[in-house]
């Protein structure tokens, strides 16, 4: 086994003539938090979902977890979080529902999905909502309940697409909150965000633009190299050049 | 298995939660079964007749109340011409007319043969040519009648006849219910666990949730059996249900052994409800699926041989009918319900049956792809 | 007014959007005529049948003969037994059954009486009584050509017309079915969905705090749905025409008038259904389940009406699609005009009036 979370070399993915994500290469170390950035319509979603094992890469080379993108998603799942961009839990289940549903069928048992789930309702504080409709819950808790939920399992990696999308800042401060927690237990993070302020709390960030990968590395270094005060800075400087338009 | 149990756990919780869906599901085919098959009955019973009678003899009466006694007619109205009568026919308050012509008795015995003039709505060919072929058969009686009453006994020489006589087997009191009843109610469960399994995984789909259950490590076969199970039994209970209103409502009892029954029914719910799960997999949202399983399912329906019996249809028709497997069930219900069929006379169609069954599941399964 | 329009275009692209759902919008008519035009009817051909002949002699064979000659039945299987007749009935095989019991000529010659026994499948009684009809007529033909020779004395012949439909065209009837199944299902469907779906998507919200006012965005919904619906009239009309020759007698303009108040009914009723409903799926089982059956049986185009029991009759009276069929047989295939259907016409109007009107106001309860 490497040190290495997440593989990546030269990975493509084509739509018909359209290349969304054109020959992108990188490496996530185990423990890190990886930003990943990148306008809208860059190819973050389609790239993170090859690596999740939701769609197949149409050439390159990928391993997450130490498994093959291409042979082995079946394997990745099982040692993968995901929370997509779109609310993905059962709205119409209740919050210890959905902790269940989800804890089940990444085969936890049955004593271990009691105390889990105690834990992370106690954590988030949900206690008078436990027996609650996910559906009534106001949206930022529903994604604290999704990241606690996507990482019920204790997955290697955790794949994180616009989580806080929506949130009021408090909320967020809240969530990244848990995503350090998260990662203190050894949880590589892989997180998508449009906050350049959350992009800092990142340990490396790649920013996406049309597709390829056009800068890598520690937040710190990338202000640097683009003599910029801010991500902000950084992030237009590089946007900028962008040919595709925003969705 | 245990992945199994939790999306089991999770279906059911879904669908008793809906509570807008349940009535649906139980209740609204319900009540169809109780108001169709009274309303679906081919049995011609009250024809109306617009009469023109131009005789105005003791015998055009006679004819007249011969008519209205035969139980198959109803006298609408007398109508002093045709073309009155023809306007009766034509804003439908009357189905058939029947001309008498000026001086009818007193030309039959003068002349010894005198025409009546029948004119028919035809537009339901069938109404209409039944109509007049009972219209002609009370004629035919009133002639027997009047034949007998005119001429001297003696004259009447003894001929060979044929002496008919009839059995109606299964049902012999010709009751129309017991025909129609079985066969709604295979069509109500088919619409029911068609129409149900066909929105649910596509419904995933529209919501978002499917994204989730794809990075999970379920596999294609338990989410598909985690669909399938809960709508199966649903499917069961309906039919339950509905065996229970044939019996106290319309007096159904089946003849057959309600074990082989069941047996068929199991393995026809599987193959219905792999029919909708595959619809399901190819549909982007509920209302595509809807429409694409209600397509199928009303072909299903009207080629089952419900409404019309399938030995009529031309044979490009029957090979589309035997291809549905709404058909072999209805088949099946029938001969087991009023005829008391066993295992051994409905061996092919259940083999048939569980080929769809192995089929259109292994396809559906086959079908939804957890990586694009 | 440009705003309408703006809206109307939204929809139309929505509409037009989906390829698949369009697809089976105009293929369901057109395969509803296909098959009712083509596969389905009552009449009966070819009906299975055996003989069981215990005589074995010339009468009995002349019958025979001429059963096997009949159109509507098909002789090919060969029963010794009773009991071989009683599976053939138990599996399905056969409809019917003539028995000879022994010496039939014998009987029939010297004792100038035989006697033959007919059993058919009474679990469908109308085949059954329609193939038993078919059987007495050959029979009663056989006796009566063995007494060709008496002179029967007054006879009250018969000349039967059959009025508008002479060639017997099965397709007439259920034209207009179709036509009016079609266009509930179809508009019914479209409307309570769509509506609904904005409401499931919380788009609805987004439109009704627009400047435009609620009924605005309703009418742009009801727009397209109104169109394709009179499209899909217009197929069917073609269909029947060319295809099954079905003739349209009368007034084009008076037909297209009343397909467009029944069509506006379906609308109001699928506006009623969503404001009701809050999920496509209970949107969705309600037109579709909910009005398939009753629509089917209460046009009559099926089963007579007449034939149904009292209360169903009066049920059948608050179908719209009733009225609206009985106007479709009177002013497509008699060729009458307003002064024969304005009864109906009234009641047409009427109940679209009143589905619109609830409609309307139970959607703008909910709104509040």
């Amino acid at each position: 086994m490497t040190d290495k979370a997440i593989v990546c070399k030269d990975l493509c993915k084509q739509f018909g003539d359209f290349t969304a994500v054109n020959r992108i290469s990188f490496d996530v170390n185990k423990g890190e938090i990886y930003g990943f950035l990148g306008a809208n319509g860059a190819g973050k979603t389609t790239a993170m979902r090859m690596l999740c094992g939701l769609s197949y890469p149409t050439s390159g080379e990928a391993t997450v977890a130490g498994y093959n993108v291409y042979r082995q998603q079946e394997a990745i799942k099982r040692n993968i979080g995901y929370m997509s961009q779109k609310f993905s839990l059962y709205e119409n289940l209740t919050v210890r529902e959905n902790i269940r549903f989800y804890g089940g069928v990444y085969g936890l048992s049955d004593s271990q999905l009691k105390e889990k789930g105690v834990e992370l309702i106690e954590r988030l504080g949900l206690g008078k909502e436990m027996n609650k409709l996910v559906g009534e819950l106001p949206l930022g808790w529903k994604q604290k309940l999704a990241f606690s939920v996507a990482i019920i399992h204790q997955p290697t990696i955790v794949f994180l697409d616009e989580p806080t999308g929506g949130v009021d800042p408090v909320t967020r401060r809240q969530f990244w909150d848990l995503i350090y927690h998260a990662a203190d237990q050894g949880i590589t993070i892989f997180v998508t965000t449009h906050y350049m302020d959350e992009a800092e709390y990142c340990h490396r960030l790649s920013i996406m633009v049309d597709g390829r990968i056009d800068a890598l590395d520690t937040p710190a270094e990338l202000k640097r190299k683009y003599s910029a005060r801010t991500m902000d800075e950084v992030f237009y400087a590089l946007a900028r050049g962008a040919k595709r338009s925003a969705d | 298995m245990r992945t199994l149990k939790f999306l089991l756990e999770k279906e059911f919780r879904q669908i008793f939660r809906n509570k807008s869906l349940l009535p649906i599901l139980f209740v609204l085919p319900m009540v169809q079964l109780l108001i169709m098959p009274l309303a679906a009955d081919f049995d011609i019973k009250d024809i109306r007749v617009a009469i023109v009678d131009n005789d105005h003899s003791s015998y055009s009466r006679r004819l007249t109340e011969k008519i209205g006694a035969s139980g198959y007619f109803h006298i609408e109205g007398f109508a002093a011409s045709y073309a009155e009568a023809l306007r009766l026919v034509g804003t439908g308050s009357a189905d058939i007319i029947l001309e008498i012509p000026p001086q009818f008795a007193r030309n039959l015995v003068k002349e010894g043969d005198q025409k009546v003039y029948l004119a028919a709505d035809a537009i339901n060919g069938m109404k209409g040519s039944l109509g007049a072929s009972y219209l002609t058969a009370v004629l035919t009686d009133f002639n027997n009648d009047i034949r007998v009453e005119w001429m001297q006994p003696q004259k009447m020489e003894p001929q060979p006849t044929i002496e008919i006589v009839q059995e109606n087997w299964f049902n012999p009191s010709m009751n129309y219910p017991f025909f129609m009843v079985p066969g709604i109610l295979v069509i109500l469960v088919t619409m029911v666990a068609g129409f149900i399994a066909a929105l649910n995984i596509v419904q995933e789909k529209e919501i978002g949730t499917i994204e989730q259950i794809n990075v999970t490590p379920i596999k294609k076969w338990q989410f598909i059996l985690g669909k399938l199970i809960p709508f199966w039994l649903i499917g069961m209970i309906d039919f339950t249900i509905g065996l229970l209103i044939a019996r106290l409502v319309y007096g159904i009892v089946p003849v057959g052994h309600i074990g082989t029954l069941y047996l068929f029914l199991s393995v026809y719910l599987v193959a219905l409800l792999g029919f909708g799960l595959l619809v399901s997999t190819y549909s982007d949202n509920q209302l595509q699926a809807m429409f694409v399983a209600f397509f199928f399912i009303m072909i299903f329906i009207l080629m089952s041989g419900l409404f019309t019996p399938v030995e009529n249809m031309p044979g490009w028709a029957k090979v589309i009918s035997h291809m549905t497997p709404v058909t072999y069930f209805i088949e099946v219900m029938r001969m087991i319900v009023l005829k008391g069929s066993d295992f051994g006379d409905i061996r092919t169609p259940f083999l048939i049956v569980l080929g769809f069954a192995v089929l259109l599941n292994a396809w559906a399964i086959f079908n939804y792809r957890k990586t694009s | 007014m440009k705003q309408f329009l703006v809206f109307v275009r939204k929809e139309f692209y929505h509409v037009f959007r989906d390829k698949r759902t369009l697809l089976i919008l105009f293929g369901l008519p057109i395969a509803q005529v296909l098959l009712f035009g083509f596969a389905l009817t009552t009449e009966i051909k070819n009906a299975q049948i055996v003989v069981v002949d215990y005589s074995k002699d010339v009468a009995t064979q002349q019958i025979i003969t001429r059963i096997a000659a009949s159109p509507y039945f098909s002789l090919d299987r060969e029963v010794l037994s009773y009991a071989d007749m009683e599976r053939a009935f138990r599996r399905g095989k056969i409809k019917c059954a003539v028995v000879f019991p022994p010496h039939f000529n014998e009987d029939l010659l010297h004792g100038h009486k035989a006697q033959v026994q007919i059993i058919a499948d009474a679990s469908d009684p109308n085949t059954d009584r329609t193939l038993s009809n078919y059987l007495n007529a050959i029979i009663g033909e056989y006796q009566h050509d063995l007494n060709a020779n008496i002179p029967v004395p007054y006879q009250i012949k018969t000349e039967i017309t059959m009025l508008y439909n002479p060639e017997m065209n099965g397709s007439m009837n259920f034209i207009p079915g179709v036509i009016a199944l079609v266009l509930m299902i179809a508009c019914t469907t479209l409307t309570s969905v769509s509506i609904v779906r904005e409401k499931e998507m919380g788009t609805m919200e987004v439109l009704l705090v627009s400047p435009f006012r609620p009924l605005y965005v309703i009418l742009s919904k009801a727009v397209p749905y109104l169109a394709l619906s009179l499209m899909n009239f217009t197929i069917i009309l073609l269909l029947g025409v060319f295809l099954l020759d079905v003739p349209i007698r009368g007034n084009l303009v008076l037909l297209f008038a009343e397909s467009l108040f029944f069509i506006l009914s379906c609308l109001s009723f699928g506006l009623l259904i969503s404001s009701f409903t809050s999920s496509q799926q209970t949107a969705m089982m309600i037109s579709m389940m909910g009005m398939m059956l009753p629509t089917i049986l209460f046009t009559g185009f099926l089963f007579p009406i007449e034939n149904m029991p009292w209360p169903l009759q009066v049920i059948s009276n608050i179908v719209p699609a009733k009225w609206y069929y009985s106007i479709m047989k009177t002013v497509m295939l008699k060729g009458l005009g307003i002064t024969a259907v304005w009864k109906e016409s009234l009641v047409l109007v009427g109940m679209t009036c009143a589905l619109l009107a609830i409609s309307l106001k139970s959607f703008k309860i909910r709104l509040a």
